[in-house]
Order: C-alpha cells, then sequence, then structure tokens
C-alpha cells in the first residue's frame, strides 16, 4: 500500500513514510507531547511503561477474549504516549456527533410509532422492518422523555487534518468508556507535570453525568429512583467495565438471578427481602433480557422484563430495539435521517458503503476484495472481517465462499487510511493506526465526554484496532483553547 | 438500611471464609510440620495412619488424595494442600475462589481489599512446587498467614461499618471457629495411632507445636504461668474468650454480628448461634474432657455447620 498516504496526528505527515516521518516538523498540538517524550531517557520511558502495566494489572483492569482457551483474562495493551485532539478539532466531532444521536433517536422513535420516514419514501420500509434487531413489540410503547439511546458509542476514524469518518454507530451496549477514565488516571498518576504543562479536559465526571441521566428517565411517579446495572455476569467480556462503572455511580452491579418481577414492577432480591428497581442500564443484549419474550434458553435475563418495561414499570437503558439502527445496513441511511429529522447536512461522514444486496454493489465488491474491508452487517469486536489489502489469496476465497452464500448479511467499504499516531513499538516510537469512540449521554441534556477511546493496531501497518485483535488503547486528550500552556 | 444482595452477601461471605481457610491450612500444615520433627519412639511418619495422613483427616479430602497418589509422604501431603489446583481445598484453589467472589464483588469492595486479595493470587498462581521448596515451606506457611492478616486489616480499616462489613466477619468468624476446632483435633489424631504416653516430653512438645501454629504459645505462658498441660491448652482455644481464636471469641463474634444484622429473617440463626454461645459462655473444661475431648470437637464442628447452613437460608441463598 505504498501508493497511499496515512496523515499523522504528531507530524502531518506520512504515516507509512518512515523518511519523511522523521524529518518532519510537530504540529502544534503535540509540541508539549514531543518535549516531552524528548526529555525523557530510554531507561525512564520503559519505567513507565512497566509501572503502568503492573498499576492495570492491579486494579484487575483485564478483558476476556472469546475463543482462546484455558487463560482467556487480559491485559489491554495501554501505551504511554496519549493522543492529542484540538479544541478546535473537537469542536466539530462533538457537534457531529451530537448531531447523529439526535437523528438516531428520532428515528428510533418514529419506527416504534408513526413510521413518517417509511411514509415519506426516504428509507425502504423493507430494510427497517425485516431486520432482525426489529423490535415489532416495542410498536407504540411510550418510553420516559422518548430517550431510547441514553448512551452511544461513535467509532470514528480520523484521515486527515479536518477529514473524520464515523465507521458505526453503537446503540446496544457500547464498552470501552472504563479504559478512557481509566487511562487517564494511569497517566495522571505517571506524569502529574503532563497535565500542570497542559490544558487537558477532564473526563472524571462521566459517572456522574450518566447517573443524572438515568435518575432522569425514572418511570413517572418515582421521586428517589434505584437505578440498577444488569450484567451478564463475571465471564462476560466487559465485566470489569460493568463492575467499575456501578462502582463510580454507587449503584447495585446485578445479574438476572437478583431481579425478579411482579405486577409489572421489578425488584432486587436483598438479605432483607424485595427492592424495587426503577431503572435499569442493562449491559445485556435485546436477545437475552428476558427468557419469556426473546430467546427462552437464556439464563441471564428476567423473565416478565419486557411486559414490566412495556408497562413503564421500569425503564431500560438504553431501550429495547435500538439495535435496528447500528445495524452495519442501516448506517447507510443515518445521513438521510440526520436530513429528515433535522433538516442539516451532516457535520461527520459516513464512510462508503456497498450494499450486497444491490446487484452493482455486490458485483463490484466481489471484483475488489483485495481492496476492500468487508464486515457482517450484525458483527461487532472485528471478529469475522475481512481486510482485503492484508488478506492472503486463501482467506479472499474462503471469504468470498462465506459471502455468496448469503450477500445481504454483509458489507464492504473502502480500505480507510486511519491516521497515525506516535506510539511504543518494539524499535522505538513509530507511527501506527489509531481510530477514537467518544461518547455520547442523552437524557437530561445530551452531552459528549470530552475525549473518548483511542485504540491503537500495535502492529506495524495494521489497521485493525480491536482489542480481541491485539490493539491497545491511549489516553485522549481534548485540549482546551489556547491548548497548550506556553 | 443500606441495601445488599443476596448474591453479594453470599461472596462477600465466602470470600473471608476462603481466605481465612487459607491461613488456617497454613496453621494445620505448619503445626504438622512442626510435629513431623519430633521424634516419636514407634511412630512412623509417613504411610497411612501416619501424622500426614492425620492432617488430610483434618482437612478433608483424605479419599481423594489416596486415590490420586496412594500413601501420603510429607511433600505428596504438602504438595496437595498448597498449591495443587484440582485440590479444591488447597491454599491455591481457595485464593483463586476469594479472588473469584472478590471479583464478583469489587463493587462492594475498597480498591485495598481488592489490591490485597488479588496479588495474592498473582503471586501465588505463578509459584511451583519447586520453588515454594526453595523459599521453604515454613516462610510459604508465613508468607499466606502475613497475606490473610493484611486483607483482614485492610478489611477492618477500610471498609464501611455495613451490613456487607457484617456479612464477610461472619464468614472469617464461622470459618475460624471450624479451624481452631479441626486443629485442636490435631492432637487426637496424632495421639491415637502412636499412642504418646500423656505427661512425656514428646506429648509435651506436641502440645507445644499446637500453641505455636495458633499463635497462642505466649499467649499460654501469659494466661497459665506454669508448663504445658493438655487441660489448660484446650481450654485456651476453647473457651477462653480474651484469646481471638477460641471457640468462645469466634462464636461471641458471630452472634453480635448476627444481632447487627437482625431482621425477622434471622431469628433461627440467632437462636443457633446463642445456643453455642451459651455452652461455651457457661461451659468448663472438666466436662469437655468428661465428654471426651474430640467427642466434644465433633460436635462443635457439626453445629457450627449447621448455623452457617442456617445464616445461609436465611440471607444469601436468593428465594
Amino acid at each position: 500500500m505504498s501508493d497511499r498516504r496515512f496523515f499523522d496526528e504528531m507530524t502531518g505527515a506520512d504515516g507509512a513514510d518512515a523518511e519523511a516521518y522523521a524529518e518532519a516538523p510537530v504540529r502544534d498540538a503535540y509540541a508539549a507531547v514531543r518535549h516531552w517524550l524528548d526529555a525523557m531517557s530510554q531507561r525512564q520511558i520503559a519505567a513507565k511503561r512497566r509501572e503502568a502495566e503492573t498499576l492495570f494489572r492491579r486494579m484487575g483492569i483485564t478483558f476476556l477474549v472469546y475463543g482462546t482457551g484455558e487463560s482467556t483474562e487480559r491485559l489491554i495493551p495501554f501505551d504511554i504516549i496519549p493522543r492529542v485532539i484540538t479544541a478546535d478539532e473537537w469542536a466539530l466531532i462533538e457537534r457531529g456527533c451530537l448531531q447523529r444521536v439526535r437523528a438516531i433517536n428520532a428515528f428510533l422513535a418514529d419506527i416504534y410509532h408513526d413510521q413518517e420516514i417509511i411514509a415519506a419514501g426516504r428509507i425502504p420500509g423493507p430494510s427497517v422492518f425485516a431486520n432482525q434487531r426489529y423490535r415489532p413489540e416495542m410498536i407504540g410503547v411510550d418510553i420516559p422523555g422518548d430517550t431510547y439511546v441514553h448512551i452511544t458509542g461513535i467509532d470514528l476514524v480520523r484521515t486527515g487534518e479536518r477529514e473524520f469518518y464515523v465507521l458505526e454507530d453503537n446503540l446496544r451496549n457500547p464498552s470501552g468508556v472504563s479504559y478512557m477514565l481509566e487511562n487517564r488516571e494511569v497517566m495522571m498518576r505517571l506524569f502529574p507535570s503532563l497535565f500542570a504543562d497542559n490544558r487537558i479536559a477532564p473526563v472524571i465526571d462521566y459517572p456522574s453525568n450518566l447517573l443524572r441521566n438515568l435518575q432522569a428517565v425514572a418511570p413517572a411517579g418515582v421521586s428517589r429512583p434505584t437505578v440498577a446495572l444488569l450484567t451478564p455476569g463475571i465471564y462476560n467480556s466487559a465485566y470489569f467495565e460493568h463492575v467499575f462503572l456501578a462502582d463510580e455511580m454507587g449503584i447495585e452491579l446485578v445479574e438476572g438471578q437478583d431481579l425478579f418481577v411482579r405486577d409489572d414492577q421489578v425488584f432486587m432480591r436483598t438479605t432483607h427481602g424485595p427492592v424495587r428497581v426503577d431503572v435499569i442500564y442493562r449491559r445485556i443484549d435485546d436477545d437475552f433480557v428476558d427468557p419469556l419474550a426473546f430467546n427462552a434458553d437464556s439464563l441471564l435475563g428476567v423473565p416478565g422484563l419486557l411486559s414490566a418495561y412495556r408497562a413503564g414499570g421500569v425503564t431500560l437503558a438504553n431501550a429495547i430495539g435500538t439495535g435496528v439502527a447500528d445495524d452495519k445496513a442501516m448506517y447507510i441511511h443515518v445521513p438521510e435521517m440526520i436530513r429528515f429529522y433535522l433538516g442539516e447536512e451532516p457535520i461527520l461522514a459516513n464512510v462508503p458503503t456497498y450494499d450486497l444486496r444491490k446487484d452493482d454493489d455486490r458485483a463490484y465488491v466481489l471484483d475488489h476484495l483485495d481492496e476492500l474491508v468487508v464486515k457482517e452487517v450484525g458483527g461487532a469486536g472485528g471478529y469475522g472481517m475481512l481486510v482485503g489489502p492484508a488478506a492472503s489469496a486463501d482467506e479472499i476465497e474462503a471469504y468470498r465462499a462465506r459471502v455468496l452464500a448469503d450477500p445481504a448479511n454483509f458489507i464492504a467499504q473502502p480500505t480507510l487510511a486511519l491516521s497515525t499516531c506516535p506510539t511504543f513499538a518494539d524499535a522505538g516510537i513509530a507511527p501506527r493506526h489509531v481510530d477514537l469512540r467518544p461518547f455520547v449521554l442523552s437524557g437530561t441534556a445530551q452531552t459528549v465526554v470530552p475525549g473518548g477511546l483511542t485504540r491503537v493496531a500495535l502492529r506495524e501497518g495494521s489497521l485493525v484496532v480491536n482489542s480481541s485483535q491485539g490493539g491497545g488503547t491511549k489516553d485522549t486528550w481534548v485540549l482546551r483553547d489556547g491548548g497548550a500552556a506556553p | 438500611m443500606t441495601l445488599v444482595l443476596s448474591r453479594s452477601a453470599d461472596h462477600l461471605y465466602w470470600m473471608a471464609r476462603q481466605v481465612e481457610r487459607a491461613e488456617n491450612t497454613a496453621r494445620i500444615l505448619d503445626v504438622s510440620e512442626r510435629l513431623a520433627l519430633i521424634p516419636l519412639e514407634q511412630g512412623k511418619a509417613g504411610g497411612k495412619g501416619g501424622e500426614w495422613d492425620a492432617v488430610l483427616q483434618i482437612t478433608g479430602g483424605a479419599e481423594e488424595f489416596h486415590q490420586r497418589f496412594g500413601d501420603p509422604s510429607a511433600e505428596a501431603v504438602i504438595s496437595y494442600l498448597t498449591l495443587d489446583p484440582e485440590n479444591p481445598s488447597s491454599i491455591y484453589s481457595t485464593i483463586r475462589a476469594a479472588r473469584e467472589n472478590a471479583r464478583a464483588e469489587r463493587v462492594a469492595l475498597t480498591t485495598e481489599m481488592w489490591e490485597a486479595l488479588n496479588s495474592t493470587w498473582l503471586e501465588i498462581s505463578t509459584l511451583t512446587p519447586a520453588r515454594l521448596a526453595s523459599r521453604g515451606h515454613r516462610n510459604f506457611f508465613d508468607w499466606i498467614k502475613e497475606r490473610s492478616h493484611l486483607f483482614r486489616g485492610v478489611a477492618v480499616s477500610t471498609m464501611l461499618r455495613d451490613e456487607r462489613y457484617h456479612f464477610l466477619r461472619l464468614g472469617t468468624f464461622i470459618e475460624r471457629a471450624d479451624n481452631t476446632a479441626r486443629i485442636l483435633d490435631v492432637k487426637y489424631h496424632i495421639l491415637l495411632p502412636h499412642g504418646v504416653e500423656v505427661g512425656s516430653a514428646v506429648d509435651y512438645m506436641q502440645w507445644g507445636a499446637l500453641l505455636r501454629s495458633v499463635s497462642a504459645y505466649r499467649t499460654y505462658h501469659h494466661a497459665y504461668k506454669e508448663t504445658i498441660a493438655p487441660a489448660h491448652v484446650a481450654e485456651l482455644l476453647i473457651f477462653d474468650i480474651s484469646f481471638p481464636r477460641s471457640l468462645h471469641a469466634c462464636v461471641n463474634e458471630v452472634l453480635e454480628l448476627l444481632n447487627a444484622i437482625g431482621g425477622p429473617r434471622g431469628n433461627e440463626a440467632q437462636r443457633l448461634a446463642g445456643e453455642l454461645h451459651a455452652r461455651l459462655h457457661y461451659g468448663k473444661i472438666e466436662s469437655v474432657f468428661a465428654q471426651g475431648l474430640h467427642e466434644f470437637i465433633t460436635d462443635f464442628i457439626a453445629r457450627n455447620n449447621a448455623l452457617s447452613n442456617e445464616i445461609q437460608a436465611a440471607y444469601l441463598i436468593a428465594e
């Protein structure tokens, strides 16, 4: 891929061109970081990196990797070089994310009520109603504040100075916010002077903002709502995050077995008997929340929960049925949602996406598998995707067979030139590809926490940043106006 | 009133029991190793019926051990009870189980508690029998005791005094009562097959080793100011409320904790604890010896176990 150019966020040079990279001047945003790196000896750096790892391990920040056999508890690698975003760049990202979430929320309220966007012919009905994540059970159900997506994680990639693309909207159970918070915590502990020398927007109020939003959507008439976080349990890959958030918010962390439904109200089992729960921040997919309504084999959920929810006895965050809008095939329509509901043009661009249900698109994709990224419509975590330029001929042929067997289950996108950030590699500091997941909260007011989770592909040249595929994370700084202090 | 999930209380209760059990397994192995150094005239150290077999009788798991390894040797028993991941009662397994319970309850634990337990687990999980041997068994037992002390100390000094704390402490004292009783029974199991003469030098050294294993050697001398006598040792470990590992002291704590937790669900547990407490509060050593020390201990362990079952049924098992 020598013909492609990757925007390096520290230098503005091509992150794939070692020579240009080494000689390029440093962008203003990174001046303080560069200075800090230059001032540290190799030994200091190595010691700090070890210290960071010890801190993460002692805090028990691990995640589970599926399908790796015995020892599945792992530490996500943390890179101590922060990623820096200027106030100006952030303003663009923030406006773009808020706009997107407003439109998606309006879309969800619409398709479960009047379905105007379909009546107007702006989105084809079948792509909504035939979607397996569309929940007819939610038609006509009114939920507090008409808020469907209380928490959204929007995956962005950067390709230039002011060029950002939305890769996907995570509207069901976006995870990663705990890494954002802990990365900041560890950085502040390791390098306090960096934070004195730079004006960095704090992220620490995320949990209290989240709690306020959750309390705000309690069923009508509840004055002091009890909020609980429903986790699938200790073996879930994001279990650490569930514990962390419940802890930070001071709410109960419950499993399905801790809850039961009586007269369309939800109760938890406590040492002194049942206690009512008003709002459930559930980190369990729709399919598993209620064995009576959805997957009957699931032991994770609570029998009768859907019925209580529909009757207004409890609020679920995110709402049931939001998955229809974060489907990779529905993603194509988000710009249209923005135009239809808000009367605005999208601030953040979508990645051009080929819809394999269309004959032309499918023919093109099958001819260009070696150039494209192909994903399953409902996939997540980097599992089951094809990165054409990095795949062998055999892998491409195997994938072709899968696509042909069920084309509607796939979408394809051009391989984006993901920006790079300076990262510690075996041979020293080198550019590595990154993405960004900002988190949007909705409820009382809509907010985007300044920063988000930066994921970095640690392998040279790799464009896959998922932690399950060997990616790491970085602390993400949003500089306040004025940027780095003099 | 704080609100505590039944499942959460269950995790805390068992986490405390498992940490305490790891410590007590270390104590039992410690006393056994001390006893093994004492020459027995007609005794045999290894094999079935030897003192290492006695250790297995006391900690449970003798049958499984015999199936897997045959006759017990010092090395095999120590390895089985320290680092064997397949033995659910090994120190390794109990620390792992405690850490799993802690992981499920991180919301309820202070950071310091989690770190104390997690770093114990991280260290023991990389330990091999060879490294343990080169480090010295005694050092390992001391280390486990230290880690258990640290965990408990951190809990006492950092944890909010709410109901979660009460369930955690309940686990500690139910387990400790069980273990002090079992340690006291060591003498019975070792004495019996070898028929050591009461009052002999060997007898004296054995009781001394037992006292050391519960950190009571000095306490004993302060309390009795005379040479070691079985009745006094038993009295100290059973009835002396000022000795924090005695059955009386443990049951006294359990009763107070159950009163603090309270609620109509706990009536039967309170009654059982009160009954057990009365036996220790008003009992005397002469009647214990008249009944037979081993019989008394066996009865105590059964009652303590029934109390634990009742605590679980009332508060910990979700209904």
